[in-house]
């Protein structure tokens, strides 16, 4: 008898699992997680607004961006998970093959070749990655026995580097950590053993020293101001310093939306993209901050949710490295602006100003919704 | 199917297994990471608060200045004689100025500078954080500059001292430096009154140093005060017009004209030559800037015998009947000869007067007591300053004589031994042109010199000045010092010039100090002329045509009436 067959015979059996039939439930959309997403977009058009200096063309670009984030969504949340699955490995592919090719062929800002021109529009390979990576190694690993093997871990530790060290070349070390985090994970959830955890912690520290070598200046610039910001004030520690002052001056109720004078003034270098959340916490103070930062774990707490409920080992894999991956962003933006942190270039999600990232994170949340809302598939 | 089941039942298993602690680990992380950066928060924008809040207002809270202007320099109608323009200063700060901008070629021509020029001076220093690049530009140009918005260019107000009646008050309003203080004239000496106190105003500026919001006025700014002048523009620019003239005509080193309102000793007219542009920086050379009606002494000569026949008449052994015996012409002192133009034979007072007798004033003087001339030079003022309170005022020198100095004596009641400034003289005149009583001179209007002061009778006063009419009459030293319509009376001076070793031949100071009208005296006016070269160098011949012409034009302008309608000029009222 198949699933059908039993399901024709006994039509009450789990009924109490169906979802409810009806338009809600044929978009799989996930009500909590989707309204969490909408406040905090809308907190963060607000933000924006009065960090781009009270420029409605940032926030109506911004909101486009947003709209095409939820519409990805939407579209990913409606694909089984099995069928995202299949097409991983060719989305992986395809992702180191535009590495590749940025390399060779991308456009630059700043020093850093990131991005491929395409007429009309140009966009960043590395966000197809944050991805196409965890849902590779997803793939990879649900497949194999668990927890994995020493061989299984070693081609896991492969694909997770390939992508890794062409963005590292771009150079783009804020991506490729949070590219190597995302793969990291899904390692993690898939029950290795803790041994080999604690054997690949004692093999990067003692690789911290080589690191540094192939380091490029810039970086280790970063490092050393991370350190000691007040030794170069006026150069690369001005960022840095300039955030703190905004941040402590803001006390524990802020000076008021619009209000805040580092930030208005533009004495806050990056203040409405990296550093964002000095303007946060100027204008709103400690509480804005910790109302901010609430809303962001009660996202990730959905989303971790979501994870433990997962029916299968590639939905769970899935959805814990998304889930952790935008933990990662909260925590080394928000770490990194406040001092705890080195600066690296990774803006603070939905609420910095910035194109793909957006897009990226939303199509993550897309994958969280349709692990989720396609768990009963098997009772249907 | 059920083989697929069966498959993945053991993995489920051990996830189920996994889950558990795995989980929980991950969570005590979270939350332990989500709790560091709350304490980071916490401890930035509670415990370090005080101290960057502090930082953040170190940021962006600045004290301006409020520019404030100086007072304005006003004649005795109210006319202006120094006013402040607003103009623009630009600088630049190097550090902060973008050297690639494309808008540099524009702010320099804005500036009239050299492009390449300026940049290399913003990039030799590049270290500093304050670089003038233009002061003193005018608004629109400012304004210009403003709108190119350069970083690291900036603009602020000031402003400019400008004087419209230019040289023809220069001397006597002088002018101020750079920044605003008063260098020279008026503006020294009155700098404090003109002064004006910038304020100091908080604002916020965002880094760009731009102006965002003003916080609160620290202190207001303070406009200087306005300084009203005794003197009357008018006839400041005819006065200067006729000495100017006559400067050129004789070839003349320079000269002064001073005319004092009779009454109150008020300045109604001071000017010299040369003069200097004072707008024009580069017209400021020293020779040109000595007020030299205050600062240049000379030996008075012949225009000090009004003052000694007053002292003469003053001792009572003279009346206006007395008859002095000047002949033959000269007379031996302690072998010092006295010489007159020629043998005037017996004159009475007033005949030397009229004749500028060297002769007959010697005989008055040494016949009064050795002090009375020198008292008399001294109570109308000589030897002392006025009460300007000018800057490089001098005093001029009146030596104290015994009574066995008699060629001293003698040649100071024809005033040669002593030295006056054009100002002391035409104050010494006050008192014959006042019935005897002295208004010391004054320059700023409420600012009263010293008290009045009878220095001789009221009848001596006038019987000297009638004599002094007959100089410019038939007969008289000073004919050409006449104004048609009105009764003037004067006396002309011509003495040789100084040098390094006693007198010089060639060289004269041409005097005519007068007053006028006769009948009811308003005007008292010196003439100065330095080193005249030509045919003609007698204070009858060069100074005297100067005052007739500017008493003429001031006694008109002031609308004093005349004394008798001249002939040639009367009309026709009516037909």
């Amino acid at each position: 008898m198949n699933a059908r067959d039993f399901q024709r015979t006994m039509p009450e059996a789990g009924e109490h699992l169906r979802r409810r039939p009806g338009l809600w439930s044929y978009t799989r959309l996930d009500g909590w997680l989707l309204a969490l997403l909408l406040i905090l977009c809308g907190v963060g058009l607000l933000i924006l607004y009065s960090a781009s200096g009270q420029d409605m063309g940032y926030v109506s670009r911004q909101a486009v961006r947003m709209a095409a984030g939820f519409l990805v969504m939407i579209v990913l949340a409606r694909m089984s998970p099995r069928f995202i699955g299949r097409w991983a490995i060719w989305f992986y592919v395809a992702g180191v093959a535009l590495l590749v090719a940025v390399l060779l062929f991308g456009v630059g800002a700043k020093g850093a070749q990131r991005w491929i021109a395409l007429p009309g529009f140009r966009f960043q390979p590395s966000e197809i990655m944050k991805l196409a990576l965890p849902l590779m190694l997803a793939y990879y690993l649900a497949n194999r026995p668990l927890p994995p093997r020493m061989k299984h871990i070693f081609i896991s530790l492969v694909l997770v580097g390939m992508p890794t060290v062409l963005i590292m070349k771009q150079p783009d070390l804020g991506t490729s950590l949070l590219i190597a985090a995302s793969g990291i994970f899904v390692l993690l959830f898939s029950g290795i053993l803790w041994r080999y955890v604690f054997a690949a912690l004692g093999l990067a520290a003692a690789a911290l020293p080589g690191l540094w070598m192939v380091m490029k200046d810039y970086q280790k610039q970063r490092v050393l101001t991370f350190l000691d910001p007040e030794s170069d004030p006026l150069g690369s520690g001005w960022n840095i310093i300039q955030s703190k002052t905004a941040i402590g001056s803001g006390g524990v109720t802020g000076k008021g939306w619009l209000h805040g004078t580092q930030s208005q003034l533009d004495f806050l270098p990056e203040s409405h993209t990296d550093f964002i959340i000095a303007v946060v916490a100027e204008e709103l103070g400690l509480v804005g901050v910790l109302a901010l930062l609430l809303l962001y774990l009660l996202i990730i707490a959905r989303g971790l949710m979501i994870a433990v409920n997962a029916q299968d080992c590639f939905g769970r894999l899935v959805a814990g490295s998304v889930t952790l991956t935008f933990f990662v962003y909260v925590f080394v933006n928000i770490g990194m602006v406040s001092g705890l942190l080195p600066v690296v270039g990774v803006p603070l999600p939905m609420v910095s100003y910035g194109g793909t990232s957006i897009v990226t994170l939303m199509a993550g949340f897309g994958l969280l919704m349709s692990v989720h809302s396609h768990r009963a598939m098997l009772l249907r | 199917m059920a083989s697929e089941q069966l498959e993945k039942e053991p993995i489920q298993e051990a996830l189920h297994q996994a889950r558990g602690w795995r989980l929980g680990l991950v969570l005590v992380a979270l939350l332990l990471i989500a709790g560091a950066i709350a304490g980071k928060m916490f401890s930035l924008n509670v415990q370090e608060q005080e101290f960057l809040q502090s930082q953040g207002d170190a940021r962006s809270l600045r004290t301006v200045q409020q520019p404030a202007h100086r007072g304005l320099i006003v004649d005795r109608n109210g006319e202006p004689l120094a006013v402040s323009a607003p103009v623009a200063t630009v600088w630049a700060d190097p550090a902060k100025t973008d050297l690639q901008h494309p808008s540099l070629g524009k702010l320099a021509s804005a500036l009239s500078l050299n492009r390449q020029r300026m940049i290399k001076r913003l990039a030799d220093n590049r270290s500093r954080r304050f670089l003038y690049l233009k002061r003193q530009v005018s608004p629109e140009v400012a304004e210009r500059i403003r709108q190119l918005d350069v970083p690291g260019i900036h603009v602020d107000r000031e402003y400019k001292r400008y004087y419209p009646a230019a040289e023809v008050t220069s001397h006597l309003v002088g002018f101020t430096n750079l920044d605003g203080e008063g260098a020279e004239g008026v503006e020294l000496a009155y700098d404090d009154w003109l002064r004006a106190e910038a304020g100091q105003q908080l604002v916020m500026k965002d880094r760009l140093g731009r102006t965002i919001k003003h916080i609160r006025s620290v202190s207001p700014a303070q406009h200087g005060k306005e300084l009203k002048l005794t003197v009357d523009l008018r006839l400041q620019y005819l006065a200067y017009r006729e000495l100017k003239a006559a400067v050129q005509a004789h070839n003349a080193d320079g000269g002064s004209l001073v005319m004092l309102d009779a009454a109150s000793g008020e300045v109604l007219a001071m000017v010299n030559q040369p003069s200097y542009n004072p707008n024009d920086p580069s017209q400021r050379r020293s020779a040109a800037l000595r007020n030299r009606a205050l600062t240049d002494t000379f030996e008075p000569g012949s225009t000090m015998k009004p003052l000694t026949m007053a002292a003469a008449l003053m001792s009572g052994k003279y009346s206006l009947d007395s008859k002095v015996d000047t002949s033959p012409g000269y007379l031996r002192l302690k072998g010092h000869t006295i010489r007159d133009h020629r043998n005037y034979g017996v004159l009475d007072l007033t005949g030397i007067i009229t004749k500028s007798s060297n002769v007959g004033t010697t005989k008055l003087a040494l016949s009064l007591d050795e002090g009375s001339v020198r008292n008399m030079m001294y109570n109308v003022g000589l030897g002392q300053v006025t009460g300007t309170g000018f800057p490089g005022e001098r005093t001029g020198v009146l030596p104290f004589l015994q009574a066995k100095q008699v060629v001293e004596r003698a040649t100071m009641s024809y005033g040669y031994g002593l030295s006056v400034t054009a100002l002391q003289l035409a104050q010494s005149y006050l008192p014959l042109a006042n019935h005897g009583i002295l208004k010391p001179v004054s320059l700023v209007k409420g600012m009263e010199g010293d008290k009045p002061l009878r220095v001789m009778p009221g009848q001596v006063a006038d019987e000297v000045l009638q004599m002094m009419e007959t100089v410019t009459q038939r007969g008289g030293t000073g004919r050409r010092a006449t104004v048609p319509g009105y009764r003037v009376g004067g006396k002309t001076g011509t003495t040789h010039k100084v040098g390094g070793s006693g007198y010089l031949d060639d060289q004269y100071m041409s005097v005519f100090a007068g007053i006028a009208p006769v009948s009811n005296p308003r005007l008292v006016t010196v003439v100065m002329v330095d080193n005249p070269k030509g045919q003609e160098y007698y204070g009858g011949e060069v100074a005297a045509p100067v005052f007739s012409r500017s008493m003429a034009g001031a006694l008109r302008l002031l609308n004093v009436t005349p004394d008798s309608w001249p002939e040639n000029n009367t009309q026709v009222v009516s037909r």
